[in-house]
């Protein structure tokens, strides 16, 4: 991602992205995945799994990880690095919680 | 020579604790000291022993009066500093007493946050800081009644259970999913909640608190969903702020907190702060252990020149509830390269969770069983590469014996005559020489052979640690029989000690079958999710978050991200007004794609995600509802055109199929079930290739299951042959309960027969009449609970962030 134009957006509150769930952000044409674990934790991935672009703000939320709902590929939240024999990384996004508004850089 | 003058503002924990190493290094300083409360400095930690009558004021009394004079402190007890002057360098305090400083220390600790609820200042809502709360708690608590706990944290959870010991009754209100969410995971956090469950206090988690009642003194709570609960008592204990005012107004630094460098100075160099007034390095602390390293640096650099500073550490916390032990400390969130060891003794109810990066323990929550948690601390203290003990890690210290610490060390040094099958009485004699003498070699064997973790299985861990013993290299330990990674437990076995051991969410079935991974997979999550809304109908809450995609928003997810929508025919009968709202709602959506289905239906394909609510609302006004082309569940009843109108029909097989679709719609069953009912065995709706078929005979309805036309092929079976509709609805009501009940999950019907035997299903569903109308009730009972239109409910607003993207809300400035 661009390093110099980092800008941090607010995307509303923490409790409006359901817990071990995901929401959408569109950003032009790009949809970005905004997850947040059971422990609160959130992250941004872009909307498109390395494998076959699945939809991953669809998939099922586990240990820091979401698994694709098309073809269980395991995606790391943190990274976006598939996960066991898998090979493939989606792009992910900065992303904060400060006094409960979630921000997200672009 | 004269002195310098040390003034102190606040006597809490922290200043005490300072002065005790200021003395220690140096008497440079008279001292004088201002505290608002009343007292000399006493161990405020200790005032949940003094609430449940455990300890008194007097044991409790850091420094005695005594102290102060030995030491010639001048202490000004009750009498709050107002302003400070840094230019003259002097404070004030209420009484109008100026005194002159050359150094101060500012130690205002901080002040328990109170929710602006309407009622809020009614007498008897009080906070849990002071011994002033702790005695009218007391006080309180001589007159019975009911006390609402706000706050499921460290606070309120001691609170609640001084309470309870005191024997009132006790309600806590938590607005999260789990008690201590920020120092437990959740699997903790359910213990800890049964734990309390189980000594009389009732939790209500995800409960948030609307307003507090009452005219002259608080009469009860009422909570943002309506109910109200009778209340003598509300302690508040949601949080804490520091308390910054008095600086503030001095015009230091404040951020969180009054903000120091790591030295304890703050912007103005005479003025130094330590406690929970402080932040330091971004952070802010509500334990006592980082406070007291505060106190060192702070009496260090007061004394002369000295180079200690302030460094971080993780503190671990633990509960002072006599008899709930836990341990948190560090990072238990989840991340990337995180890896969780997991232990879980369900007999003895406890859990242990150690996190891992690289190769050092970042994090450790422990539940039940803490006598490890200084260890892991230590571990995580001094970043220790822990790879040489990982296998023996979560065991514990007694198990890292040195050199060669293995995780079949502690099988080997068992006797032969120790037992290893407790449901059975096999010892480890027995088991290894059986295995040498009949050249055993798969765990299936062994079992066959000697019973050996056949019954209730928890020792099969062990077994295989026998048999990895006798045979060396050629015993692989398998990766895992069960159902998935997270569990050595099968399908069979999950389902069975569900229902055995009464277990009704998924925290309960992972706690007591000892879950390997915090929240379960993909896989396991799914599920059990099934298990449980099959075994407790009107019980169990269908978890979300633990259903695949198609299941959470009622639609089939196309390879492009796009969703497919099937409306509801019964019986593959529509009307002309429910095409043309098809048709509608196809145009005004511009949905490229329209269907007939295999299931005699209509399929319009290709809507975007953000279409499906106006969709469904508008085939909902038509009076459709959701199809389910999505679930492990009912999903079609084909028919023929039967007697109605065939020339060889026998019986009313539309309306039979009719009369099946609308009992069975909304049956969720461990994998997708299809139905059709033909006419006669001409067999037009292909009932022979379906889950459950009917063919129409002159005599009634043969009744077929364990049919499949998928990548497998196969006929049907017959179950029977019933003579009214009104049994052939009974019989697959029975059936479906029967397969809901003992299928495992995304097992189809004619897997699951193969399993049980179809001889043995015609006994229990058909000849065994009792039986059959038991199954039968029991599918009807969970179908009140489960006939909902998914569709109206999402229409009318419920999980509405399933379906809408986020909206960029503002620009923040660039960074
Ligand atoms: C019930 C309870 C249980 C706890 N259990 C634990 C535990 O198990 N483990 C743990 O580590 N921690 C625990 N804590 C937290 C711990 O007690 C605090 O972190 C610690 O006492 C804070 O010390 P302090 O000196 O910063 O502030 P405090 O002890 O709060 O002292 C501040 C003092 O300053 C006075 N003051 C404020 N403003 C002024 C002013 N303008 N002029 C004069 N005086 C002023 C106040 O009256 C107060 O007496 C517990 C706290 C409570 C309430
Ligand atoms: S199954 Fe029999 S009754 Fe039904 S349409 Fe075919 S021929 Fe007619
Ligand atoms: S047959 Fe294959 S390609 Fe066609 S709908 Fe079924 S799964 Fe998809
Ligand atoms: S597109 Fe994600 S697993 Fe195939």
């Amino acid at each position: 991602m661009n390093v110099q134009a980092k800008t941090w957006v607010s995307i509303g509150p923490l409790t409006e992205i359901p817990r071990q769930g995901a929401r959408c952000v569109k950003n032009g044409d790009m949809s970005i995945a905004v997850f947040r674990t059971s422990q609160d934790q959130v992250f941004a991935l872009e909307d498109k799994c390395p494998h076959k672009n699945g939809p991953l703000s669809q998939g099922i939320v586990h240990d820091g990880c979401v698994t694709c709902p098309l073809h269980n590929w395991v995606i790391s939240l943190e990274t976006g690095a598939a996960q066991g024999a898998d090979v493939g990384q989606t792009a992910t996004f900065e992303i904060k919680i400060k006094d409960g508004i979630v921000l997200l850089a672009l | 020579m004269s002195k310098k003058h040390l003034v102190i503002v606040g006597n809490g924990m922290a200043p005490g604790r300072m002065l005790e190493h200021l003395f220690e290094v140096t008497d440079a300083y008279d001292v004088t000291i201002f505290n608002a409360e009343p007292r000399v400095n006493y161990d405020r930690i200790m005032l949940s022993p003094v609430l449940s009558g455990e300890k008194t004021y007097a044991d409790i009394i850091i420094h005695g009066e005594g102290w102060y004079e030995e030491h010639g402190i001048t202490l000004h007890q009750g009498e709050k500093i107002t302003e400070i002057h840094r230019n003259e360098r002097k404070v004030l305090s209420e009484a109008g007493r100026e005194v002159a400083y050359d150094k101060l220390v500012i130690a205002t600790g901080s002040n328990p946050f109170i929710i602006p609820l309407p009622g809020h200042d009614l007498p008897g809502v009080l906070a849990y800081r002071d011994l002033d709360d702790t005695g009218a708690m007391i006080d309180a608590s001589d007159k019975g009644g009911r006390a609402v706990v706000i706050g499921g944290g460290l606070l309120g959870l001691e609170a609640a259970a001084g309470l309870k010991q005191r024997g009132m009754e006790v309600t806590v209100i938590h607005l999260m999913p789990t008690l201590m969410e920020r120092q437990l995971d959740t699997a903790a956090g359910y213990l800890l909640q049964r734990e309390l469950e189980g000594r009389g206090i009732e939790v209500l988690c995800e409960a948030n608190t609307k307003q507090i009642l009452g005219k002259d003194r608080v009469e009860g709570v009422e909570l943002a969903d309506g109910r109200v609960i009778d209340a003598s008592l509300v302690v508040m204990a949601v949080g804490i702020r520091p308390n910054v005012q008095l600086a503030q107004e001095a015009g230091l630094e404040i951020n969180r907190g009054i903000v120091t460098d790591a030295t304890m100075k703050t912007s103005d160099p005479n003025i130094y702060s330590v406690g929970e007034c402080v932040e330091v390095g971004g952070l802010v602390y509500g334990l006592v252990a980082p406070l007291y390293r505060m106190a060192k640096v702070a009496a260090d650099h007061l004394a002369g020149a000295s180079e200690m500073a302030f460094a971080h550490a993780e503190t671990p916390t633990k509960l002072k509830v006599t008899g709930c032990d836990l341990y948190s400390v560090g990072d238990f969130a989840e991340g990337d390269g995180r890896e969780d060891i997991v232990l879980r003794d369900a007999m003895r109810g406890t859990y242990k969770r150690v996190i891992l990066k690289d190769n050092k323990i970042i994090g450790a929550v422990l539940y039940g069983d803490v006598a490890d948690g200084g260890w892991y601390n230590e571990l995580l203290k001094s970043g220790e590469d822990i790879s040489e003990m990982r296998e023996t890690l979560i065991f514990g210290q007694a198990y890292q014996g040195g050199a060669g610490a293995d995780p079949l060390a502690a099988v080997a040094n068992l006797a032969d005559d120790a037992e290893i099958c407790g449901c059975n009485g096999i010892t480890k004699g027995t088991i290894m020489a059986a295995i040498q003498a009949k050249g055993l070699t798969t765990l299936a064997d062994v079992r066959a052979h000697t019973k050996a973790s056949a019954s209730c299985g928890t020792c099969t861990g062990l077994v295989e640690n026998v048999m990895a013993l006798t045979l060396g290299d050629a015993f692989q330990l398998p990766a895992s029989e069960g159902m998935c990674p997270c569990t050595p437990h099968s399908h069979g076995h999950v389902r069975r000690l569900i229902k055995a051991k009464g277990l009704k969410s998924i925290p309960a079935v992972m706690q007591a079958l000892e879950w390997t991974t915090p929240e379960g997979c993909a896989k396991c999550r799914p599920a059990l999710n099934y298990y449980l809304v099959a075994d407790w109908p009107g019980v169990y809450v269908d978890d979300q978050q633990s259903r695949f995609i198609n299941e959470r928003v009622h639609a089939n997810i196309q390879k492009d991200g796009t969703y497919s929508v099937v409306p509801r025919m019964f019986g593959g009968i529509t009307t002309p007004d429910e095409l043309r709202a098809i048709a509608d709602v196809a145009d005004k959506y511009e949905i490229p794609t329209v269907k007939v289905t295999g299931g005699q239906r209509i399929d319009l394909l290709g809507v975007k995600k953000e279409d499906l609510i106006p969709v469904w609302a508008d085939l909902n006004a038509a009076g459709m509802i959701s199809g389910a082309a999505y679930a492990k569940g009912l999903r079609t009843v084909k028919t023929c055109v039967g007697s109605d109108w065939c020339r060889f029909g026998t019986q009313d097989s539309t309306g039979l199929g009719i009369k099946l679709e609308h009992y069975l719609w909304g049956a969720w069953t461990p994998a997708k079930l299809k139905l059709a009912v033909s006419g006669c065995p001409r067999n037009c709706a292909e009932s022979t290739c379906k889950d459950i078929g009917i063919v129409c005979v002159d005599s009634g309805y043969e009744v077929l299951y364990g049919g499949a036309a998928g990548l497998h092929i196969q006929g049907t079976t017959k179950l029977g042959t019933v003579p009214s509709e009104e049994d052939v609805i009974e019989v697959v009501g029975a059936l479906t309960q029967y397969y809901r009940e003992t299928g495992f999950y995304l097992e189809r019907i004619y897997k699951w027969a193969d399993r049980l035997g179809y001889d043995h299903i015609r006994e229990v569903i058909l000849d065994d009449l009792d039986q059959r109308k038991a199954y039968n009730a029991r599918f009807a009972y969970a179908q009140s609970f489960a006939q909902v239109d998914p569709w109206a409910e999402f229409v009318s607003g419920k999980d509405a962030h399933e379906f809408n993207p986020i909206n960029i809300r503002k620009l923040e400035a660039a960074e």
